[in-house]
C-alpha cells in the first residue's frame, strides 16, 4: 500500500513539476507547483517525517497563493485566455535539465547507498522537537534571525521610496560638492548609449 | 507481481524522483523570460532537494532527528529566496517597468 502511494504521489509530484512550464496561464502554473509541493510533503510523511510533511503543505499552500497574487500583479495574460510561450533558449534549458537528471540518476545508481532506516519504534516528531530546542537551538536561531533579516531586506528593496528619492521616478545620488555631478557613478565614455538623467 | 509493477519506497526509488524535480526545475529555471517563472523553476529545484534530504534522512541515518533539521534550513532558504526575489521583481519593476528577463542585460542603467 505504501508503495502504491509513493508510486502515486511520486507521478504526481513530476507531472504536475512538468505542467508548471506547460500551462497557457501563470496562476495555473503556480497552482500545478503547489500539487507538487503537496505530493512531496506527503511522500515525506510516507517517509516518517510528518512534521516536514505537512510542514511543507501549509507553507507552500501560503507561499503559492503569494505567487498567484503576483502573477496577477505583474505579468501579462494571468488568467490562460491566449496561449502563452515566454521561453528562450528552449534547446540548451531542455539539454541541461535532461543532462542534470541524467547525471544525478547515474551518480544515485552507481553510489554505495547507505542502508539504516528509521526504526519503526522511533518518534520523529518528538526527537525533531527535542533536536530544535536542544542542540540544534542555535541553528534553528539563526534561521530565525535570517527570516527576520530578509523581511527588513524585503522591505527595503520594494519599497517605492528609494535611497535617493522616488524609485519609479528616476532617483540620483547628490553630489560630492553642492551642484556638482552625482557621485557614485559616471556616465560611459565615448559613445555610450544609456539614457543617463545627468552629466550632460 | 504488485501493484506497483515491483517498484518499492526505497532511498534509489525517492532520488530518481529528486532528480527529475531538479532537471526538471532547471529547465524552467533556464528557458523561462519571466521573473516569476524563472524563480518557480528555482522552487521546483529545492522541491527536489527538500525531499532527496528527507529520503536520506529516512533510509540512511537511523532517525537521527539532524536530517530532519537539514530539511527545515532548506524550507528557511526557500522563503527567504521567494522573499528577496519578489522584492527584487518590484523593486526592478519600478526602476525599470522589466518583467522579463531580456529587459536586464545591464546592471547599469
Amino acid at each position: 500500500m505504501t508503495d502504491a502511494l509513493f508510486l502515486v504521489l511520486s507521478a504526481l509530484a513530476v507531472w504536475s513539476g512538468w505542467r508548471v512550464f506547460r500551462v497557457d496561464s501563470m496562476v495555473r502554473a503556480s497552482f500545478q507547483l503547489l500539487v507538487s509541493f503537496i505530493a512531496v510533503g506527503l511522500i515525506a510523511v510516507l517517509l516518517a517525517a510528518p512534521y516536514i510533511g505537512i510542514a511543507t503543505v501549509f507553507m507552500m499552500a501560503v507561499e503559492m497563493m503569494v505567487m498567484a497574487l503576483f502573477m496577477v500583479m505583474f505579468m501579462m495574460n494571468p488568467a490562460g485566455l491566449n496561449p502563452m510561450s515566454m521561453v528562450h533558449q528552449h534547446r540548451f534549458a531542455a539539454i541541461t535539465g535532461g543532462t542534470a537528471f541524467a547525471g544525478l540518476v547515474a551518480a544515485v545508481l552507481l553510489s554505495d547507498l547507505p542502508a539504516n532506516p528509521v526504526p519503526p519504534e522511533a518518534e520523529a516528531v518528538r526527537d525533531l522537537g527535542r533536536e530544535l530546542l536542544g542542540p540544534s537551538m542555535l541553528i534553528f536561531e539563526t534561521a530565525g534571525v535570517t527570516l527576520l533579516a530578509t523581511m527588513i531586506g524585503a522591505v527595503v528593496l520594494s519599497a517605492r521610496s528609494g535611497r535617493y528619492g522616488e524609485s519609479d521616478a528616476g532617483s540620483v545620488p547628490p553630489g560630492l560638492t553642492p551642484g556638482g555631478a552625482p557621485a557614485g557613478r559616471r556616465p560611459a565614455q565615448g559613445g555610450g548609449h544609456h539614457d543617463h538623467h545627468w552629466g550632460h | 507481481m504488485t501493484i506497483t509493477g515491483g517498484i518499492e519506497m526505497t532511498l534509489v526509488s525517492v532520488l530518481i524522483v529528486a532528480a527529475a524535480l531538479i532537471g526538471i526545475g532547471l529547465y524552467g529555471a533556464l528557458s523561462q523570460q519571466s521573473f516569476v517563472m524563472l524563480m518557480m523553476g528555482l522552487e521546483l529545484m529545492l522541491n527536489g532537494a527538500i525531499l532527496a534530504i528527507v529520503g536520506f534522512w529516512a533510509f540512511s541515518l537511523g532517525g537521527a532527528p539532524e536530517g530532519q533539521l537539514l530539511a527545515i534550513i532548506v524550507m528557511a532558504v526557500m522563503a527567504v529566496e521567494m522573499a528577496v526575489g519578489f522584492a527584487l521583481v518590484v523593486a526592478v519593476y519600478r526602476k525599470r517597468q522589466a518583467d522579463m528577463t531580456e529587459s536586464l542585460t545591464e546592471l547599469r542603467h
